[in-house]
């Protein structure tokens, strides 16, 4: 049983599970599917970007979507207004999720709890409004068509789904990759002190400030990189973009998932839009479901699929850790084991 | 002067409605520390209870407004037990999440039954009055006359009653109302209640001169937190000042600057208050 355990968690899954992603095109021959998978991989990438700043450093950020809608409309502008190609219009869409991140974090972050919370939903408004009435630069409500594919140099056409799949779903990889690099380093652990306590981070020397406007950065490049991408797939993109239906949804993928867990956005957005495929009048009235959903998620499993599995599994070390320690020492140098006891703290 | 005299009257009519909302928005944070993300879809379910109570029940204007004030606290008051409740002693973070979640809900369910459509609900009163060269639409001296002698008599309900006192207590101090025997539960129902009347009493006096659709406390809401950001969460003068500062700004600036950003004044006098000044306006200490 341990032993299941601890493969569930190990770096074989993650394997297992690349490996799963990469043959599903394969397997399937629905391109409609691999079309909504490679759109989830998309989302999932913007909610990893919202576990950095929520999850990890406990801010909850309500201007996600708009910074995802400020990346595609960078890419959109560049490519469409500009005749840009689309590659550098993508690395511009990051660099400006970095700038735009930077200066709205120094503002923002200087206030706490609910009034950061209440600030970044107006944040996220403004570019909601300024995207939909700014209409010299952003066509207004009409919206951008013919937005520049990615360019395969030749060798790929990612105008087709399946290349395009792949090509996200390196994206996705690489987000997950450096989401653990960060969750791991000693970056991730300032991050976690910030979120148990403001005082007690700073009591042991961690600058406030500029950790929480780094994380904030970190979350807002990886919304304006899912929304570059999102730019390109689609092609089509329009101020409803910024919508907080966007926002709202990231929060219920990393809900469901679990906040705060490496896997649980990628579970939570994959679980969440292939329930919404399978009933597919949900689509419009998919909130009277997530609603009561976010509710009963926060007052009975706050942690989520995979928080609560750690949960579960922080408890039944602990039941046979003096059992284990007599026959062997608990190795807890191991990055699992780091976790479990993170959960049971955080429990 | 006219032009100008015009602008301050209608920043005074929707000052007065802000501040109504404001105010219910306020009374929460103060006694749960909860930001009521739900406030704004409390704010609309009002403004369709007004709107169906007249259409379809063909009743007065006036028991449409109180039937809905009726149905909102009703509804605020079990948002209270079901979720708030439960979670009083959990993470802030969760609080917000769970308040979103039922904004989501109400928004989608009222969307399920009676559509996205724009409606507008008929004003009984359509007279003009003219006031020394100075029009004014008797639904907006109604607003203004509605919104402020319910703001007079919320502030003699929290100081000349005990059930007020009570609320008023738990907001000043938590552990010593608890001390003095008062009963969390109740004055946690009673704030709830409250709000959400005043929420549905702003709406059904607002909807005659505005529309009635499913995301119409989106902008209320925001404006609603901008003005309790400004005035300080849990203040109840700061509400209506901080009201009627949005309200004005909103029309002065929509009418002499730009009428298509009107919507972003408020949030940029937000952006540029709190990068000078992060506790707010009129709060004192703490943040």
């Amino acid at each position: 049983m341990n032993r299941a355990i601890d493969f569930l968690l190990g770096s074989t899954m993650r394997w297992l599970l690349l490996a799963l992603a990469v043959v599903f095109p394969l397997v399937t021959d629905n391109e409609y599917h691999i079309y909504v998978m490679a759109l989830a991989f998309i989302w999932a990438i913007a909610v990893y970007g919202m576990n950095i700043i929520t999850g990890y450093c406990g801010q909850l950020n309500l201007a996600h979507g708009g910074f995802f809608a400020i990346g595609a409309y960078v890419v959109a502008i560049l490519t469409v207004d500009h005749g840009w190609p689309f590659w550098p219009a993508f690395a511009a869409a990051g660099l400006f999720g970095a700038v735009f991140g930077f200066v709205v974090g120094i503002v923002s972050l200087r206030l706490k709890e609910h009034y950061f919370a209440i600030f970044t939903l107006c944040v996220g408004y403004i570019i909601y409004l300024m995207i939909d009435k700014w209409e010299a630069l952003t066509h207004g409500s009409l919206g951008i068509i013919n937005i520049a594919p990615p360019e395969g140099f030749g060798l790929v056409d990612f105008t087709q789904t399946i290349p395009f799949y792949y090509l996200v779903l390196a994206f996705l990889a690489l987000a997950i990759w450096l989401t653990r690099r960060i969750s791991e380093s000693l970056l991730g652990r300032t991050f976690r002190a910030i979120r148990i306590s403001d005082d007690l981070a700073q009591s042991l020397g961690i600058n406030l400030m500029r950790n929480k406007v780094l994380a904030f950065v970190i979350s807002t490049v990886y919304a304006a990189a899912a929304g570059g991408l999102y730019a390109g797939v689609v092609r089509f993109i329009g101020p409803e973009e910024a919508n907080f239906i966007h926002t709202f949804d990231m929060i219920a993928y990393l809900l469901v998932g679990g906040i705060g867990t490496l896997m649980g956005p990628l579970l939570g957005t994959l679980v969440i839009t292939w329930l919404t495929q399978a009933v597919q009048s949900l689509e419009e009235y998919r909130m009277i479901v997530f609603g009561p959903m976010l509710v009963l998620l926060v007052i009975f499993f706050p942690r989520g699929i995979v928080g609560s599995f750690l949960t579960w599994r922080g408890r039944r070390m602990a039941r046979q850790a003096p059992r284990k320690t007599r026959e062997s020492r608990v190795d807890t140098t191991d990055s699992n084991s780091a976790d479990a006891t993170e959960a049971r703290n955080n429990a | 002067m006219d032009l100008f005299l015009q602008q301050v009257l209608n920043g005074l009519t929707l000052g007065s409605i802000y501040g109504l909302v404001a105010l219910g928005l306020t009374l929460v944070y103060g006694i749960l520390h909860v930001p009521n993300f739900a406030h704004g879809a409390l704010y609309m379910v009002g403004a369709y209870v007004c709107y169906f109570t007249m259409s379809d029940l063909g009743l007065n204007y006036w028991v449409a407004i109180a039937a809905a004030a009726v149905v909102v606290a009703a509804l605020s008051v079990i948002c209270e037990r079901l979720v708030f409740h439960p979670l009083r002693h959990a993470p802030p973070i969760h609080d917000k999440i769970a308040a979103i979640g039922i904004l989501l809900f109400l928004e989608a369910v009222v969307q399920m039954y009676w559509g996205a459509d724009f409606r507008r609900i008929a004003s009984p009163y359509n007279q003009i009055l003219d006031i020394g060269g100075l029009t004014l639409p008797a639904q907006r001296l109604l607003i203004i006359v509605g919104a402020f002698s319910l703001m007079g008599a919320l502030h003699l309900y929290l100081k000349k009653t005990m059930t007020g006192a009570t609320i008023v207590a738990m907001a000043q101090n938590r552990e010593g109302a608890f001390l003095v025997g008062i009963d969390a539960n109740r004055v946690a129902m009673m704030t709830f209640a409250i709000a959400g009347a005043l929420a549905a009493v702003a709406a059904g006096l607002f909807a005659p001169i505005n529309l009635v659709y499913p995301a119409m406390g989106h902008l209320v809401l925001l404006k609603a937190f901008v003005i309790i950001i400004l005035g300080g969460m849990g203040s109840i003068p700061g509400a209506i000042i901080g009201g009627l500062i949005i309200g004005f700004s909103e029309a002065l600036g929509g009418f002499y600057l730009s009428s298509t950003y009107k919507d972003v004044i408020a949030f940029v006098l937000l952006v540029v208050i709190l990068s000078i000044k992060p506790t707010g306006l009129f709060t004192k200490g703490v943040r």
